[in-house]
């Protein structure tokens, strides 16, 4: 019988440390695990570094004052494209170091750092203003005839992941169902043990897991988690298909108050104030007057 | 009434004729359209997506939802197609330069930006191992401008600099504008004029334009829809957003 993993929002937020690098899945405003970035607003934790396909965890955090240095390929909430929180930490200079990455870079660093390697090579980046920005980036050159000189894309390896998937067993083995994995097998690759988790839809038995999907979908084994969180409607206001999808209209919602202090507060209060259940409650209890 | 929507989608359509069997990617509506016109017309061998994470082999309209699904592209998938180089991208660029430099990330210095943009995203990637084309709504100085704030898109000078396999790789296709059709097809691989759309001057371009054009002794009209295309463009676009992105001039 494989270990039971399942945890709190709290529980697995507890052990970490300020200053820890966490790794945040999904792309975007797509499969974000929420509930675990809102159990990171919640605590005292601070000095993060943040390694994401950047949505509004990125924006929320960053709002919060989390963070003192971002990595990332993009930070947009897809269908609105620019996030808003993000823009004025980047445009007050709120965050202290900043590490942008073309897309494929920053999928290179994590599968680096998933392989123990210290670097990947790419062509992504070389003569871009991303080694322009960058001072620490090197390159490297062939071995082989060809000599080429190559992007040495240097390994990130994560004290902490989070990932909501829509299905996990007790154990870990996680399920996506949806049309994309993102990279969430990377994000849970370059984290050391210990911090390593999953929140998902719901937690089935094992032999349930294969209901829903081919094993195609089962890429992500228990050796790769640390613990589970069960976490209905987590992924909340971003998409969780074909559990949901993104809930485009809290996201106006969302990016409006975001671009307005006063509106801010008062977003903050109603729905940032209280534990998951009560973020899930308020939601509720605001959806009627839509 | 010839609409200015139906010739930019033309002339984003015929920035992918003869790619051949690869993926024609656009990001936005004029781009999407462009593609998929060009394999329900002269390109039939083109893959396009849905936009998500599907290759679709009907003729979808724009939201449409019911699809002919081909092929799986997830972003994974995405990438290893790009730095294949079996993919055409169609994107947008909030700077461009004269030597094709494009900038999506930041207006101002990238240390403390006056405007934050996206990022990069797969810029850098996109213009080093594939064809790259750009759809610019809006043609103006501030836009076309003479050096770009950060580079998100490599230029020639920039492939120039780097190795032979870059170079021989690098390719910026064309930009489409509301006003104008360029390309780099010269030379010096500068910035041309390669059409001006129906009712624009070459002046009108060059005012619009914040550094010198390349410009041939003959500049032709952007050619307009076939009834053909037309009928396409009508299945592909039931509602006429294209006319959103690319309304016709007050």
């Amino acid at each position: 019988m494989s270990r039971d993993k399942r945890i709190s929002h709290d529980a697995a937020i507890a052990p970490l440390e300020n200053g820890m690098t966490i790794g945040i899945g999904g792309w975007g405003s797509r499969r974000k695990p929420m509930s675990l970035v809102r159990a990171l607003l919640r605590s005292d934790l601070t000095d993060l570094t943040i390694v994401a396909y950047g949505g509004a965890d990125v924006g929320l955090l960053a709002a919060a004052g989390k963070i003192r240095k971002l990595v990332y390929g993009f930070v947009s909430l897809d269908s609105i494209p620019l996030e808003p929180h993000f823009r004025a930490a980047r445009q007050l200079g709120t965050i202290a170091e900043c590490v942008e990455y073309d897309e494929g870079m920053l999928q290179w660093a994590l599968y680096a750092g998933s392989l123990r390697l210290p670097f990947l090579p790419t062509r992504a980046g070389l003569g871009s203003g991303v080694v322009d920005v960058n001072e620490s980036l090197r390159t490297v050159r062939s071995p082989y005839a060809d000599g080429e000189e190559l992007l040495a894309v240097p390994a990130i390896r994560l004290d902490a992941a989070f990932v909501h998937l829509n299905r996990s067993d007790r154990a870990g083995n996680a399920q996506f169902l949806g049309p994309d994995l993102y990279f969430d097998d990377l994000f849970l690759g370059a984290c050391e043990p210990g911090h390593r988790f999953v929140s998902c839809e719901r937690v089935v038995a094992t032999s349930e897991l294969l209901d829903a999907g081919t094993f195609h979908t089962l890429r992500v084994n228990r050796s790769m988690v640390d613990g589970v969180i069960e976490a209905p409607n987590g992924a909340h206001f971003t998409s969780c298909q074909p559990d949901y999808e993104r809930d485009e209209v809290f996201q106006k919602e969302y990016a409006t108050a975001a671009a307005d202090a006063g509106r801010w507060a008062a977003f903050t209060e109603r729905f940032l104030g209280g534990d998951e259940t009560a973020y899930q409650a308020a939601v509720a209890d605001w959806r009627p007057d839509r | 009434m010839i609409h200015l929507a139906d010739v930019v989608v033309v002339a984003a359509a015929e920035a992918f004729r003869g790619d051949g069997e690869i993926f024609a990617s656009g990001m936005g509506t004029i781009p999407m359209l462009g593609a998929r016109l060009a394999r329900g017309t002269f390109e039939p061998d083109l893959l396009v997506s849905d936009g998500e994470a599907f290759f679709v082999g009907n003729e979808l309209p724009l939201g449409g939802t019911d699809k002919l699904i081909e092929g799986w592209i997830p972003f994974r998938t995405v990438f290893d197609t790009l730095w294949g180089g079996r993919r055409h991208v169609m994107m947008g660029a909030s700077q461009i330069d004269a030597r094709g430099n494009t900038n999506i990330a930041n207006i101002g210095p990238w240390s403390k930006p006056k405007a934050q943009l996206l990022g990069v995203r797969g810029g850098p990637g996109n213009t080093i191992n594939h064809a790259t084309s750009f759809w610019i709504p809006k043609h103006t100085p501030a836009v076309f401008t003479a050096a770009v704030d950060m580079v998100s898109g490599i230029g020639y000078d920039r492939a120039e600099a780097l190795g032979p396999w870059v170079q021989a790789h690098h390719d910026l296709r064309r930009v489409i504008t509301n006003l104008a059709v360029l390309d780099f097809e010269c030379g010096e691989r500068r910035m041309r004029l390669r059409s001006v759309h129906p009712g624009v001057s070459v002046a009108d371009v060059v005012s619009a334009t914040g550094f010198e054009l390349v410009i041939p002794d003959h500049v032709p009209v952007s050619r307009a829809a076939s009834d053909a295309e037309l009928a396409t463009l009508a299945h592909l676009d039931p509602s006429g957003l294209r006319l959103r992105e690319a309304p016709d001039p007050q």
